[in-house]
């Protein structure tokens, strides 16, 4: 692993800090505004393809953009890791806005180049987190995450929109005030510095003497790190995300599946594999609770999931359930199981996205949202039901779908360690998935339609709809038969 | 030549009596409009006539120091002087001028040339207050603030206004007259009216005992810290807009300076001996002045208790006495001066719109004055310490010296923390997005005018400015900070009339060698905490 200074890995910032204001510039033209989105998701995602060759050699660029004290820096880097998430974000993005463009001009929905704006603040939050080199220049990214994406939440301005983006916050803000900024603090004060440690997964930025000195205190930190990223979703800090589905599904499909909470397992991924080190989680006894609690938060998201009949709803708890995988997986870390979760940030994004496209496919085709009431529904939206099924595979985690790819090596890693109880939930989760995601899948095929509803009218949602979903979902397959795209980023990233 | 030139110009002096002048000038002017315009012009010149304050050097001691004795039968000089710690305050002092004219432009309607006369009285106590050196001379600026402000309540104030100047008037004149008693006791005991001498003069114990607590009470009314802070929220809430910018970023700050300045290096082991008494109250200020800004309605009154919490993170990084500690108090009180000024002023000019304070009376106002929102936005979010926002850095610096003192106490802070947000956040989105009482005013309301970009860009950006880069500022002001407490920890180690091996106000917990001061013993020569001081300076 080598470190170079270069300015390379600024692209990707630039452009996406300068999309949202671009977006408020050509507001008034929707047309200009919504291509404007679409050539700087382009752009970025094409600024990001250029750092691969480097590293996928193990070469990390790296640079410090502003110094405000020694050791509190912000700071990129790109290496395996961060690419990934750098690069689908940003990837995601040009077929959301497609999608934007079908939902929101069907629905005529108020205040969009605000939407479209906060949209774009939210990309390049989440390209920052990714490229993040330090724990503060995360914070700060994750940080604008929540706050732009506020209004993206609470958009409708009903009681139940400002509800929920209220709940939104509250967890969010709330739990990134009080245990993620003393975790940082703390982090500063045990290791003298926020870096964190690239190209090395095993040793974290926590010295052997400190360990052994303060054992207590680096375990309080993990602690507070694991609480204060609530993005991630993990049990009992993961109820703002049922709550953020008031928002337009456009929102929850890239934000909700994607960006935000692939931030919160990127930033757990990342605090544990580049801050923490796997031989400190070990050592300190703290990767098997870790694992544990998400098991738990992958079986008990399952079973919600089943009760509900919100298509958006039961997709909601399928996230939470899903984002602990890639919490187990680094949590365990045994080479194995870290490869099947961080490959499962990559596999889950893609496939979550199409699921979430479809459900807003069918919203604004049918205004449907309940699934007993989709019943027959499938003959008529056949490539939205379609995708919607592939992608549901995926999530079951079935082959040649890119589910079964992570899960594979998560069950892998499971065995490795002996961890009889993690590969029951994991099993268990996959059977709790097909229970939740199968029935909607039969009843838009094979039942009659439901009383009240009149099929004869409905028809696939507009193309600018249509086609990112096919496209998402035929990625998740792509990625299933050919699994060393990310792989190879992954293996680059640390030494397995 | 110019360097000739420079060392003659008594820059402090002009500094001090300039907006002196400047008042006498307008006494004959009559019309407002020329009023206005004159005292923008001094205020404006006043900056030009401190571009030579930018040649301040990054290092200890006084500077730009003029000396003329003054009645030398009583040992009373005309000292003036700035160092590290008063830099910053003068700036913000001269700074914040120029703005309190534009935010009362069309705010203050009635008796013109007496408000105008007050601002300028005011800048010039607030100057003076910051480069006195001698303790007279420190006394009589500190008094002279006192009767414009009341003034400037208790006629250009609201509804409540009699009541909300007494008050702040009795409490103050409470506070400064235990500060004369301190000054006497001082000349007395020690000798000298100087400053500087008095900083460097050992005093026996029982003496710093009762000069701290004098001190205490003078200094924690102005603050104000838990629970002197009564007169501020009904001072804030009924003074005009530039009042209570002035109020918030100048007056507040006399009080922490002056534990810089008196308490710390007069009595350097009381200050130990009382510490944790101080951390105490400073940390139920930051808790009680949090939890009670959550409960307004009244959105100066929120501002006003906020700024209760914030100066208690600045009283509780002094009193830990640590590099960072103290250095992050100092910033704060810069970032406390820029934001919470800027907030006020936002608040008067949300005010001349819906001439009302009350939330729920401008609610919505994302949709009608977007750019009047961005701007309250950036400010909240600085206020809550929002990374890469002035804010952060010196809420930062303050909960990491806490956590370096002790755990338990950084983590008793972090609610504070959380407190701040949530009632920033709880304002800012009513505003934003609460539905207006009555839309048909809001659609009424222009945006913001071109004076009002005036005034609150330059806060705006140093807001980014002091947030991403604040390397320059913080190298002003180190060098000053690192002396004092080397001073501090010696005369601490030194002083055998208690005992001093285990200070009460350094509690035991967690040190990590190469980032804290050293102990506080005599053999201690060079300080390890010098080193990442020297090469922040370097970069």
């Amino acid at each position: 692993m080598t470190v170079i200074e270069s300015g390379k890995v600024l692209w990707p910032i630039v452009i996406t800090f300068l999309a949202p204001l671009a977006v408020l510039l050509t507001g008034r033209n929707q047309n200009l505004r919504e291509g404007v989105s679409i050539i700087a998701g382009t752009l970025t995602a094409i600024f990001v393809l250029c750092l691969a060759p480097a590293v996928l050699q193990g070469i990390i660029f790296r640079y410090e953009l502003f110094h405000i004290r020694p050791g509190l820096t912000v700071a990129f880097a790109a290496d395996g890791l961060g690419f990934i998430f750098a690069f689908i974000a940003p990837f995601l993005w040009i077929f959301a806005t497609s999608y934007n463009i079908g939902y929101m001009r069907s629905l005529k929905e108020h205040a969009q180049t605000r939407y479209y704006f906060c949209f774009a603040v939210a990309i390049f939050g989440a390209v920052g987190v990714a490229l993040a080199a330090n724990v503060f220049t995360l914070y700060l990214f994750y940080e604008i995450i929540s706050v732009f994406t506020y209004p993206l939440v609470a958009h409708h301005q009903d009681e139940e929109g400002f509800m929920g983006a209220k709940k939104y916050m509250v967890y969010l803000m709330g739990t990134s005030k009080l245990f993620l900024l003393p975790a940082m603090i703390l982090t500063y004060v045990l290791a003298g510095t926020l870096d964190f440690s690239l190209g090395d997964i095993k040793n974290g930025m926590f010295s052997a003497q400190v360990i052994s000195d303060h054992p207590n205190l680096v375990r309080l930190t993990y602690v507070l790190f694991i609480a204060g990223l609530a993005k991630a979703a993990l049990m009992p800090f993961h109820n703002w995300l049922p709550s953020a589905m008031v928002a337009p599904t456009p929102v929850s499909a890239l934000l909700h599946a994607v960006a935000v909470v692939k931030a919160g397992v990127f930033s757990v991924s990342r605090i544990i594999l580049s801050g923490f080190g796997t031989e400190t989680m070990t050592s300190l006894g703290l990767s098997l609770p870790t694992a544990y609690l998400a098991a738990f938060t992958i079986v008990a998201a399952s079973l919600i999931a089943l009760t509900k009949d919100d298509i958006k709803a039961r997709l909601a708890y399928s996230t939470v359930s899903q984002l602990s995988y890639v919490i187990i997986g680094v949590a365990l870390a045994a080479p194995a199981a870290v490869q099947g979760g961080l490959l499962h940030i990559g596999h889950h994004a893609f496939s979550k996205i199409t699921l979430f496209f479809g459900a807003g496919a069918i919203y604004v085709a049918s205004h449907l949202k309940s699934i007993k009431m989709m019943n027959g529904l499938g003959r008529r939206m056949p490539w939205t039901f379609g995708a919607f099924g592939l992608a549901s595979l995926s999530m079951i985690g079935m082959p040649p779908v890119c589910g079964f790819v992570s899960k594979w090596y998560l069950v892998n890693g499971a065995l490795d360690q002996g961890q009889l109880i993690l590969l029951v939930a994991l099993l268990l989760s996959t059977i709790l998935n097909a229970g939740y995601f199968v029935p909607i899948f039969y009843r838009a095929f094979f039942l009659a339609p439901a009383e009240g509803v009149n099929l004869e009218g409905y028809r696939e949602a507009p193309l600018t709809m249509v086609i990112p979903l096919v496209f998402t979902s035929l990625v998740s397959v792509t990625l299933g038969l050919f699994p060393q795209l990310f792989h190879a980023f992954i293996k680059a990233f640390g030494s397995f | 030549m110019i360097t000739d030139l420079l060392s003659c110009y008594p820059l402090l002096t002009v500094l001090t009596f300039w907006p002196l002048l400047a008042a006498l000038i307008l006494s004959p002017v009559k019309n407002e409009r020329t009023i206005r315009l004159v005292t923008m012009a001094a205020a404006l010149i006043e900056l030009v006539l401190a571009i030579p304050l930018l040649g301040f050097e990054s290092r200890a001691g006084f500077q730009f120091e003029e000396l003329i004795a003054w009645a030398p039968e009583w040992k009373l000089n005309y000292h003036l002087g700035v160092d590290g710690l008063s830099i910053l305050m003068i700036w913000l002092s001269i700074l914040t001028l120029p703005m309190c004219v534009l935010c009362s432009w069309t705010y203050i309607g009635r008796r013109v040339k007496e408000f105008h006369i007050c601002l300028l009285l005011m800048t010039m106590a607030c100057v003076g207050v910051f480069s006195a050196l001698d303790t007279v001379l420190f006394y009589v600026f500190w008094e002279a603030l006192l009767i414009p402000m009341y003034l400037m309540i208790a006629i250009w104030g609201s509804d409540d206004r009699r009541y909300a100047s007494i008050k702040f008037f009795l409490y103050t004149l409470a506070g400064s007259t235990l500060l004369l008693v301190a000054i006497v006791a001082l000349r007395i005991t020690g000798g000298t009216f100087s400053i500087p001498e008095l900083m460097t003069t050992e005093f026996s114990y029982g003496f710093q005992y009762w000069i701290f607590l004098a001190f205490f009470i003078a200094f924690a009314i102005k603050v104000p810290m838990f629970p002197f802070h009564t007169w501020l929220p009904a001072a804030h809430v009924q003074a005009p807009s530039a009042g209570s910018v002035i109020l918030a970023a100048v007056l507040l700050k006399m009080g922490t300076y002056g534990f810089l300045r008196f308490s710390i290096p007069m009595a350097p082991v009381a200050s130990t001996d009382f510490a944790p008494m101080m951390i105490a109250i400073s940390v139920a200020s930051i808790l009680y002045g949090g939890a009670v800004a959550l409960g307004q309605q009244d959105i100066k009154k929120l501002i006003a208790y906020s700024s209760v919490a914030h100066m208690g993170f600045v009283t509780l990084g002094i009193f830990l006495f640590s590099l960072d500690g103290v250095n992050g108090a100092i910033f704060q009180m810069l970032n406390h001066g820029i934001i919470t000024g800027a907030l006020f002023m936002m608040v008067g000019a949300v005010y001349e719109r819906s001439h009302s304070r009350e939330i729920v009376k401008n609610m919505g106002l994302g949709k009608y004055l977007p750019a009047f929102m961005f701007f309250w936005g950036l400010f909240g979010l600085a206020s809550f310490g929002f990374p890469g926002t002035n804010g952060f850095v010196g809420e930062f610096m303050v909960i990491l010296a806490a956590f370096r003192a002790n755990t338990t106490l950084g983590l008793l802070v972090i609610p504070g923390a959380l407190l701040s947000a949530a009632y920033i956040l709880k304002v800012t989105l009513k505003m934003a997005w609460g539905q207006p009482a009555s839309p048909a005013s809001g659609g009424s309301w222009r945006d913001l005018k071109k004076k009002e970009w005036a005034y609150l860009a330059l806060p705006a950006v140093l807001v980014v400015w002091l947030g991403l880069a604040p390397g320059g500022v913080l190298g002003l002001i180190e060098p000053s900070v690192e002396d004092t407490l080397k001073t501090f920890h010696q005369r601490n180690g030194r002083v055998d009339l208690v005992q001093v091996t285990s200070p009460a106000g350094r509690p035991e917990g967690l040190i990590i060698e190469e980032n804290i001061l050293p102990e506080p013993t005599v053999t201690t020569t060079e300080p390890a905490a010098a080193e990442p001081a020297e090469t922040e300076m370097e970069k």
